[in-house]
């Protein structure tokens, strides 16, 4: 028989970075003092779905959270928080981000888009009414994300981005079922709906799957 | 409604609005994000606090302190409850690992504590604070060594193994033999909605708003672990993001959020985090598994034995690898026995298909190299060996059987002739090419199902059933089901689930939930009907229920009239004699695959895949071959990358989160086929249904496992068929 103690870190890596490290180390403030510190915000002001908002939030809150937790928009999901499964994707400024991997005050007077923005249940977008249409989804935790990645890959192969797939990289880009599917990866469906979301992603492209 | 004997024409078998592949009725709500899942239910509670849960960090011992000083005192902290604030709470019966309470670990990640705060972050932070304190023991972590002391698992009669005739003697008789062992790992669900739940007290009255597959026994153990009684608990989930089994008994995000919103006095949400599940939750056991055929000159098989051994927790269940193997092939002498191990890891329990899945992982590699030995085509060999008895019990009959069916069709369809039956003949380029086929097995379950159905003036009808839809498709089904015994359209259908206010429904688990529970809704339409007919004063015999109105003779009402006084309510539930005794009841696949393999990296490819199933009347076949597309799809993952890789020395699954357990994703899924086979199976429900959502997982990752040997030539008997397993012996390319 062995014993042990765990002691967890009086300092939390993430603690030190939110809050004005020097200081705190240095001066010796107590450590639930820095953290009141911490807790009393930091304002940020960002666009989403076309409408501004301002926020005082915790700097260590997450766009995903600020977007779920603050904002009521749980739309986008969290699956992870580790940026490994896409559920949390989001448009931010035209490019698709997991927004569980960046921080709510990186985001100052950026333009972010969630897969409320796209459509609602009386408004779809084309890519959600793909989605239904095609039955690209199961349980419907990864959807949001897979939809927004799915207009987002549209958009990236019309401007000629290039993937690991990519054959020329100078001719015209294609829609093709391997370019979709390539970029498409960072989005995970444990339901496994992928055959029918190539088929959406087709039907909206007005491509082969 | 007892169900007793074969079902006769009934207002299901009319097919205006059943059997149609209509769009889901949830689609546009889980298209849009505006489906509530457990984790944002904003609406339903204010002053929400956000729990935080830490787990053990060793396996095996015990808790002996734990320092909470500083994460109290840490912003925002509302409560902390540790382990070792209360014993160890009551198991329901369908949990082995205690979910919390003591100082005993029993297995890495076990809930130790939660933290309750006014926001996530302020959470997440003060649980970094807690200093514990333990003595560990040594345990038994790997099921190699520990298979040595596996102890046998009880047959159907009590003893060591089942047998049928004399195993033994008929399989050194045979003419062509094969002995060989084949082993599956650890894998997880990986569903991915995190287990979440937000608990919320009123006194001694307790809601959870959760996300679980089985609203009755969540219900019923909360209770228990909790002392309350069941009538002051009320649990509800609607929409649920994937479960597989991972969801169908209650977790620690039920047991803390709970705990946790006691002790902060506010309601408490809880998610697990990522890396917590796969170590915190259950998983499916890793088996090795010995596979011994013989038969006669003909191919046909005089004997058959499959032996399995498992690991689990103390008083856990072995992984029932064996069980197809009882009713798949024929066979007059048979052996079939499991041995079960204790292991000291996370607790193993069902996932999608437990059972069959990993079993027809081994069988179905053995079938294959069988049908080599005996120099005849696999699917060939499969037909010749079927039954359509019980092989166990010879006069006890398949309630439908169409195994070779499905195989011919398949066969068919898939291009099956142009395959060469040499291994590693066929090349493209770089790549070696091979296809690969297997049988699918898993049974259909017949257990009780209840629900209320409503009607008002306007000719709504209202579902109400605990039943739940974890992306199976169980809203639209429903709502089918009663638009068609109701005579309305699907728009005029409103389907409620998940809620333990309802009446108890089979739930969703071992693909017995479709049947079962529209079963349950066709009961209460019976009854429904009823009191529709003798609010209009008709004679219910002769009543017809079309087009939103209901006929007897030229007499034409419209439905709602008959709720024109006040809104009918019906409520019943199905319930089945013996039929599942007398007639087995079982669904039936072939799985036909192409896979390339690339010749210098040993890198597989999927090509093509074809699954043919036979599983009764497909209620809605867009929902029902999502079902199966998605089984393929995991069931690729089994042949080609799911493993969870244990730390023999420490005790847990290293790779517990989503970038180290591999499961497939787009770029490794091409499209896929599936074919129904048409046809109705009475002796299942009213519904004439089976299940399918586990169906489309049995068999496919042998079939894979296959192609890559016949694309290859090397055998692989270890699953994950990774590219190290094979990459030494791969052909010359050059």
């Amino acid at each position: 028989m062995t014993s042990q103690t765990i002691k967890r870190a009086r300092f939390p890596r993430r603690t030190v970075l939110a809050g004005s490290t020097a200081t705190i180390m240095a001066s010796g403030v107590p450590f639930a003092e820095a953290q009141t510190q911490v807790s009393e915000g930091m304002d940020v002001t960002f666009e989403v779905n076309g409408r501004a908002h301002s926020l005082r939030l915790d700097p260590r809150t997450t766009l995903l959270d600020a977007l779920r937790e603050h904002l009521l928009l749980t739309g986008t999901k969290k699956g992870c928080d580790h940026g490994q499964c896409g559920a949390c994707t989001v448009i931010v400024d035209g490019q698709r981000i997991n927004s569980c991997l960046s921080l709510a005050v990186m985001h100052e007077g950026d333009s972010i888009t969630t897969i409320e923005g796209l459509g609602d249940p009386e408004h779809l977008h084309p890519m959600q009414a793909a989605f239904i249409q095609h039955d690209g989804y199961q349980c419907g935790y990864c959807t949001p994300g897979q939809i927004c990645s799915a207009v987002a890959v549209l958009d990236e192969i019309k401007s000629g981005i290039p993937s690991h797939v990519t054959k020329d990289l100078l001719g015209p880009m294609e829609h093709s079922g391997l370019e979709m599917r390539e970029r498409m990866s960072g989005n995970i469906c444990r339901c496994g709906a992928y055959s029918n979301i190539a088929e959406a992603m087709a039907e909206v492209a007005g491509a082969q799957p | 409604m007892k169900f007793d004997r074969a079902a006769g024409q009934n207002p299901i078998d009319q097919l205006h609005v059943v059997g149609h592949p209509l769009d889901r009725i949830d689609g546009r709500l889980k298209t849009t994000g505006t489906a509530p899942y457990a984790y944002e239910r904003h609406d339903v509670v204010p002053h929400q606090a956000y729990g935080y849960i830490i787990g053990s960090a060793f396996a095996k011992g015990r808790i002996t302190r734990m320092d909470v000083a500083h994460a109290k005192a840490a912003p925002g902290v509302l409560a902390i409850v540790t382990t070792l604030d209360m014993p160890a709470l009551k198991n329901g019966p369908m949990n082995t690992a205690k979910l919390f309470g003591g100082p005993d670990i029993t297995h890495y990640h076990q809930a130790t504590a939660i933290v309750v705060a006014e926001t996530f972050e302020q959470a997440r932070a003060a649980a970094a604070l807690i200093e514990t304190e333990y003595d560990h023991d040594e345990g038994q972590f790997d099921l190699k060594q520990a298979q040595h002391a596996a102890r046998p698992v009880q047959g159907a009669n009590g003893s060591r193994a089942d047998r049928v005739g004399d195993f033994e003697r008929a399989f050194s008789a045979s003419a062509t033999r094969l002995d060989e062992t084949y082993t599956t790992p650890d894998q997880t669900h990986a569903m991915m909605e995190p287990h979440a739940t937000l608990a919320a007290w009123e006194g001694e009255k307790l809601t959870l708003w959760t996300s679980n597959q089985m609203i009755a026994w969540n219900r019923r153990d909360i209770a228990t672990a909790l002392g309350l009684s069941k009538e002051n608990v009320r649990v509800d989930s609607p929409y649920i993001g994937g479960g597989f089994g991972g969801k169908l008994f209650l977790r620690s995000d039920a047991v803390l959020a709970a705990l946790g919103a006691k002790a902060a006095g506010r309601p408490v949400k809880v998610a697990l985090t990522r890396p917590f599940i796969m170590n915190n939750t259950t998983h499916r056991s890793a088996t090795i598994q010995r596979i011994r055929i013989g038969t006669d000159r003909d191919g046909r098989i005089t004997a058959i034995a499959h032996e399995s051994t498992s690991g689990n927790l103390p008083h856990g269940r072995p992984e029932a690898a064996i069980d197809q193997t009882k009713l798949l092939y024929a066979g007059a002498n048979r052996l079939t026995a499991m041995r079960l191990a204790v292991l000291d890891l996370p607790e193993g329990n069902a996932m999608r298909a437990p059972g069959e899945a990993s079993g027809l992982m081994a069988l179905e590699i053995a079938m294959d190299e069988m049908a080599e030995r005996l120099r005849m085509d696999p699917v060939r060999f499969r037909i010749l060996n079927d039954t359509q008895v019980d092989p166990e019990k010879l006069g006890r009959p398949f309630s439908q059987r169409h195994l070779v069916e499905c195989l011919e069709h398949g066969a068919e369809k898939f291009g099956w002739s142009r395959r060469n039956p040499r291994p590693a003949s066929v090349r493209e380029g770089e790549w070696l090419i091979g296809m690969g086929v297997a049988a699918g097995f898993r049974n259909n379950l017949l257990t009780k199902s209840g629900a209320r159905v409503r009607l008002d003036s306007q000719g709504i009808v209202t579902v109400e059933t605990d039943m739940t839809d974890i992306g199976t498709g169980t809203y639209t089904i429903l709502a089918q089901t009663a638009a068609e015994m109701m005579g309305v359209c699907i728009d005029q259908v409103r389907v409620i689930l998940g809620d333990s206010d309802f009446p108890v429904s089979a739930g969703s688990g071992g693909q017995w939930g479709a049947n079962n529970s529209a079963a349950g809704v066709y009961a209460a339409c019976v009854k429904l009907r009823e009191n529709v007919a003798e609010k209009l004063g008709l004679p219910p015999a002769e009543a017809q229920f079309s087009g939103g109105n209901v006929h007897v003779g030229n007499s034409v009402f419209p439905l709602g009239q008959a709720a024109h006084e006040s809104e009918l309510v019906a409520e019943d539930t199905i319930e089945y004699a013996d039929v599942d005794k007398r007639y087995q009841q079982s669904t039936f696949a072939s799985h036909f695959v192409e896979v390339g393999v690339n010749g210098f990296t040993g890198e597989v490819r999927i090509r093509r895949m074809l699954a043919v199933c036979s599983a009764g009347r497909i209620l809605n076949p867009k929902t029902a071959r999502s079902q199966v597309i998605g089984a393929m799809t995991m069931g690729a993952g089994a042949a080609l990358m799911e493993e969870l890789a244990v730390d023999t020395r420490r005790g847990f699954f290293v790779n517990h989160d989503l970038a180290g357990y591999e499961v497939p994703v787009h770029a490794d899924i091409p499209h896929q086929d599936v074919i129904f086979l048409d046809e109705v199976d009475p002796l299942s429900s009213p519904m004439k249904a089976k299940g399918v959502g586990e169906l489309g997982l049995c068999g496919v990752a042998a079939a894979i496992a296959n192609a890559v040997y016949n694309a290859t030539g090397v055998r692989v008997r270890d699953y994950p068929v990774t590219l190290d397993k094979h990459l030494a012996h791969l052909p010359r390319m050059t």
